[in-house]
């Protein structure tokens, strides 16, 4: 008897271990999210919108680092999801299970996880060092390559659920390959593209290691792509580590602004997801 | 009956080979990428590997004054807080995996696993500028006295926790680490505890065993590759990992032996010192510690990622 109660004790211990661990998983969370809503709303203003960065000591605005976030975003998406879209597409659809494809998905995996400060590195070597100088551009294509394994995965993993009937049904229309995927196979794994597209921009757009030394940053409003320009990460980073109060608080908002929008990115992302295995299972 | 038009035919042929190659492109340009990341590291590396040698990666100095540089310092503090981070992360990863599958009402168990992967998406510069202005006060306050009280007058392990409380430093750096990486450990031993089968564990109940006793017996047994899988690729964003670090770290290039200390990492070095370097060799020093970087992360993700999917090759002979 005595050792069955031992054996119940160690099962409790472990269990309500486990029950901490979680609790403070989630107290994470809830702090880091406490501590950016109270600090960021404190500091919020329309002057964020509508101003400059400000030089030290003075009062300004985000303007210019959230225009230039949105447009080295845009741009990253723009070169990076197409490749990634293409490559996926090559790995589901021709590759399968060739030797080639096996290798690339697993550098693509690689490539997924590796640390972002490498890729700056990367870009700074092929765009900084023969351009001369910092550019938005080479901010841009950082991003571009972060975002390519990110659509790349999701693009195959969405296409390979796309039932095989569809596809031989196209084929056996006389359909080519590029056809089936064009017209069925991408209007098929539509939301499913759509995800992965969200999820990388969530990804590339809270990523400062990488534009610490391709876009830099720009204390001005500036929209040329090959001048250095303003981005809220690395704002944030210079702002936050700065002795004034003013740019301390102009960080938190900074912080507050990109932790929402990714987390709505990521949270939208999830909720396409759902709906679209909740199709899945009515259909069937 | 439809009649074939030659004309057409061949046109979609042309479309056909010209898609094909497009993706094939695509494809090959994931290759090239982490090609050119090797070739342009390493050739970024050359003029500082050349005049260090092997010394570079043996030696503490880091002197821009006079231009000498050794990577010792870095890739101790990288190792150190990636170690810290692990030590914390896994156990705790492990629980809420466990929680998630084992114990967790079927109500709460996808808004707590959700939440815990919104942890993962928050962007680590969020986690550096926390851990600075909230993590570091509390450890400063709170509990690196108590470390210092208690643990610090211990003999040998007492080393570790002397000197006075920072707030940043070494082990500060560890713990933001550890909160940063613990979602993709327990995403990942989540995932692979969802993968045993139910009649396993129901076995195990059925003689008469207590719900750890079927997980510390059963589940992990048979997720043994997957969980080491899991902690590797938690491992890999340790190394790795930039901002978060850069924030909390004290940016010091000595090797202190009290984990209060501020040290530096690899990633916190480039971040900290690449636009301020002044000098090919300063310059050239930086990338070589990129490549170290490089070789160290590509080394322990490709391992997690090559266990992972045995394990999934076995999951889907299993079925």
């Amino acid at each position: 008897m005595k050792r069955r109660a031992v054996r119940k004790a160690k099962n409790a211990a472990f269990l309500s271990l486990s029950l901490v661990a979680t609790m403070t998983g989630l107290a994470c969370l809830g702090a880091i999210l406490w501590t950016l809503l109270s600090h960021g709303l404190a500091a919020m203003s329309w002057r964020l919108f509508s101003q400059m960065t400000p030089p030290p000591g003075g009062q300004g605005g985000l303007l210019n680092a959230i225009y230039g976030s949105a447009v080295m975003t845009l741009f990253g998406i723009l070169i990076g999801s197409p490749i990634g879209v293409l490559a996926g597409t090559y790995l589901a659809e021709y590759g399968r299970s060739s030797r080639l494809s096996t290798v690339i998905r697993f550098i693509n995996d690689v490539l997924l996880s590796a640390p972002s400060i490498i890729i700056g590195l990367f870009v700074y070597e092929i765009v900084v060092v023969h351009m001369g100088h910092f550019s938005a551009l080479a901010g841009c294509l950082a991003l571009a390559i972060l975002a390519i394994p990110v659509t790349l995965r999701t693009t195959e993993d969405m296409l390979n659920l796309v039932p095989v009937g569809m596809k031989d049904s196209s084929a056996a229309l006389g359909a080519y390959p590029w056809r089936t995927t064009i017209s069925v196979l991408y209007p098929a794994a539509r939301s499913g593209i759509v995800t992965g597209l969200l999820l990388a921009i969530a990804r590339i757009s809270g990523e400062t290691a990488p534009l610490l030394f391709t876009a830099l940053n720009n204390q001005f409003w500036s929209t040329k792509l090959n001048a250095p320009m303003a981005n809220l990460p690395v704002v944030i980073f210079q702002f936050a580590l700065s002795p004034y109060k003013d740019w301390q608080d102009l960080a938190w908002a900074g912080a507050l602004i990109i932790t929402l929008t990714i987390l709505l990115l990521s949270i939208s992302a999830r909720v396409i997801l759902a709906m679209l295995q909740a199709e899945r299972g009515s259909g069937r | 009956m439809a009649i074939i038009d030659p004309r057409h035919a061949a046109k979609q042929l042309i479309y056909e080979r010209i898609f094909r190659a497009a993706t094939l492109a695509a494809a090959l340009l994931v290759l090239l990428i982490l090609g050119g990341v090797t070739v342009s590291l390493a050739g970024g590396a050359w003029p500082a590997l050349r005049h260090f040698g092997f010394s570079f990666v043996s030696r503490e100095i880091w002197n821009p004054v006079t231009d000498e540089y050794g990577a010792l310092a870095p890739i101790y503090g990288t190792l150190v807080t990636s170690l810290i981070a692990m030590l914390l992360a896994v156990p705790t990863g492990f629980g809420i995996a466990l929680f998630l599958t084992e114990l967790c009402p079927p109500l709460l168990k996808r808004p707590i696993g959700v939440a815990v992967e919104l942890l993962a998406a928050v962007p680590s510069i969020i986690f550096g500028i926390w851990g600075l202005f909230v993590l570091a006060p509390v450890l400063q306050r709170y509990v690196q006295p108590w470390l210092i009280a208690h643990i610090g007058a211990l003999p040998l392990i007492g080393n570790l926790f002397k000197g006075p409380p920072f707030g940043i430093g070494i082990l500060t750096a560890g713990v933001v680490l550890a909160i940063m990486v613990l979602p993709f450990i327990a995403a990942t031993m989540r995932d692979v505890f969802d993968t045993v089968p139910p009649m396993l564990k129901e076995s195990g109940y059925g003689l008469g065993a207590t719900t750890w006793e079927v997980i510390w017996n059963v589940v992990v047994p048979h997720s043994r590759v997957g969980i080491v899988g899991g902690v590797m690729l938690g491992l890999g964003r340790a190394l790795g990992e930039t901002m978060a670090v850069t924030f909390v770290i004290g940016n010091a290039h000595r090797i202190s032996s009290s984990l209060l200390a501020p040290g530096t990492t690899i990633s916190s070095s480039i971040a900290n010192e690449f636009t301020e370097a002044v000098g090919d060799l300063y310059t050239s020093s930086l990338i070589a510690l990129g490549l170290l970087l490089f070789l160290i992360t590509f080394t322990v993700i490709a391992a997690a990622q090559a266990l992972l999917r045995r394990l999934e090759r076995q999951g889907s002979a299993a079925i």
